[in-house]
């Protein structure tokens, strides 16, 4: 399959929907704990074994995407949104016979390995082309469909609830809740697959400014720069604080304002949470708009530097007011969304936009290691402070000092970034336009 | 490049896509949102 070439007259606005369409989808992942009680009782699971599917999707999106994004970008859009398509769609229809004939076994196969891939593949397929056709844009661009990611847990958890609702959670009703989801969803990712175009040639599209040929980087040289591993400390760093957040939200303001005269109720901190998702999800495409203004070195220093002084507010003052307790959580949720969605931007004005699908791609490692290290590090410290007797905030107060010492070091990294020696460009693509380009985004570092 | 593809402002046909592509994505996605405030309201009313 060649890459789509957009016809004359076509327009660039298609393309963020095309994009969307498979994010909203495959952003599915992120409920998954919706099947998860329904599975536990039907198929008499335990809860670790029922989060399995899950964690093996997880592990296939890093996996895949980083080992496939250079046959996204050789193949094109297109290819890798059917690759998509197909697979996250096949894991849902694997799913339904594993239900119906209670072999636990192929949903973790269906679920976790084979809609694993069409997670990975999915994720980087749009970012390349919306890099391209939005070269005077590329944070908003690429905010818009990293922001769909975010919504699609918000679609698929009340849609996939109602579903089991109405077919029952036995056996019979989850296989049938999975063969919907199967369908549905491949119908709703096939407009993205005939959206979706590349375009004519390289260059700017309406509007943009006129240099966006430059200096190039390939994956394969990517990789053996210290730039690429500085952002992969940057990217961890900061989706590790945000994991940080996220993973005890519900539990964590229940406890800072257990002994106070207004204490959080359950229902409360449900509410808590779902703010939360909406901070992730504004963040995606708000702080990744302004990072086009204000540029990627820039937006990084406040996700990380402001973060840090969130998360020191919140370990000082967090439990002596609630507003302020809520506000800081809510601008460190902005900020760990703003710096999934501002990434692949930053990595396009390093490396260029030869192959930053593929970088991209083999950069979501980062998301793999920081989605076991933030877990792990406040689950733990959490603990350690229970078996010590302590209650209320103070059991967090280790966990928020290790968050605010890890965005430190996530600051250190992105300070140390640098534009990309020459001896790493693709030979040719030097040209004086891409080095003024270089330092009107990035003048500290010039 | 894309100077041919969208300097032109796109023709009624393709206005019609771009509106039927985004409610495509928007009205799954408003709902989702929909289901959110619902739920976050839960935090200054529960």
């Amino acid at each position: 399959m060649s890459p789509p070439v957009a016809p004359p007259g076509w327009s660039r606005w298609l393309v963020p929907p095309a994009a969307l369409s498979v994010h909203l989808s495959i952003g599915q992942a992120y409920a998954w704990s919706v099947f998860k009680p329904p599975l536990e009782s039907a198929l008499g699971l335990s809860g670790t074994q029922s989060a399995l599917p899950f964690q093996l999707g997880i592990v296939m999106l890093g996996l895949s995407a980083a080992f496939g994004g250079t046959l996204v970008e050789r193949r094109g859009p297109r290819w890798a949104m059917t690759v998509a398509l197909v697979c996250f769609s096949s894991g849902f229809l694997l799913s339904a016979l594993g239900a119906a004939t209670e072999q636990y076994w192929l949903i973790v196969f269906g679920y976790g390995f084979v809609g694993g891939i069409g997670l990975g593949i999915g994720y980087i397929s749009p970012v390349s082309t919306l890099i391209k056709w939005f070269p005077d844009r590329p944070g908003m661009a690429t905010g818009i469909a990293i922001m769909g990611f975010g919504g699609g847990a918000l679609i698929a958890s009340p849609w996939s609830a109602q579903m089991l609702d109405s077919f029952g959670t036995g056996n019979t009703g989850i296989a049938l809740a999975f063969l919907v989801h199967g369908v549905t969803y491949a119908v709703f990712m096939l407009l993205g697959v005939l959206l979706v175009r590349v375009p004519r040639t390289e260059g700017p599209a309406a509007g943009a400014p006129a240099a966006v040929t430059g200096p190039q980087v390939s994956a394969r040289s990517a990789v053996r720069t210290p730039q690429f591993w500085l952002l992969w400390i940057v990217l961890t760093m900061n989706v590790t604080a945000g994991i940080g957040i996220l993973e005890k939200a519900a539990p964590m303001i229940t406890d800072f304002f257990a002994d106070t005269s207004a204490p959080v109720s359950a229902t409360a901190a449900a509410g808590f949470v779902a703010l939360l998702s909406a901070a992730n999800m504004a963040g995606r495409i708000g702080w990744s708009t302004t990072s086009d203004l204000i540029g990627r070195k820039n937006i990084y220093r406040v996700y990380l530097g402001v973060g840090a002084l969130m998360y020191a507010l919140i370990a000082l003052l967090g439990d002596s007011s609630k507003p302020l307790f809520v506000l800081c959580a809510l601008v460190i949720l902005s900020f760990y969304g703003g710096g999934f969605a501002t990434v692949p931007a930053y990595l396009k004005d390093l490396f260029g936009t030869y192959q930053v699908g593929a970088i991209h791609g083999r950069l979501l490692t980062a998301w793999s290691t920081a989605g076991v290290l933030g877990p792990l590090i406040v689950n733990w410290v959490a603990d350690r402070q229970e078996e010590a007797g302590r209650h209320g905030s103070s059991l967090y107060g280790t966990s928020l000092m290790i968050m605010i010492g890890l965005l430190v070091v996530g600051f250190v990294a992105n300070e140390l970034v640098r534009p990309v020696h020459p001896r790493h460009h693709v030979p040719g693509t030097d040209t004086p336009q891409e080095a003024a380009d270089d330092r009107r985004e990035q003048p500290e570092s010039a | 490049m894309t100077g041919e593809n969208s300097q032109s402002p796109p023709s009624p046909g393709r206005r019609g896509l771009i509106t039927f592509a985004w409610l495509w994505v928007g009205v799954p996605l408003g709902y989702g949102l929909y289901e959110l405030v619902r739920k976050a309201t839960q935090l200054f009313t529960g």
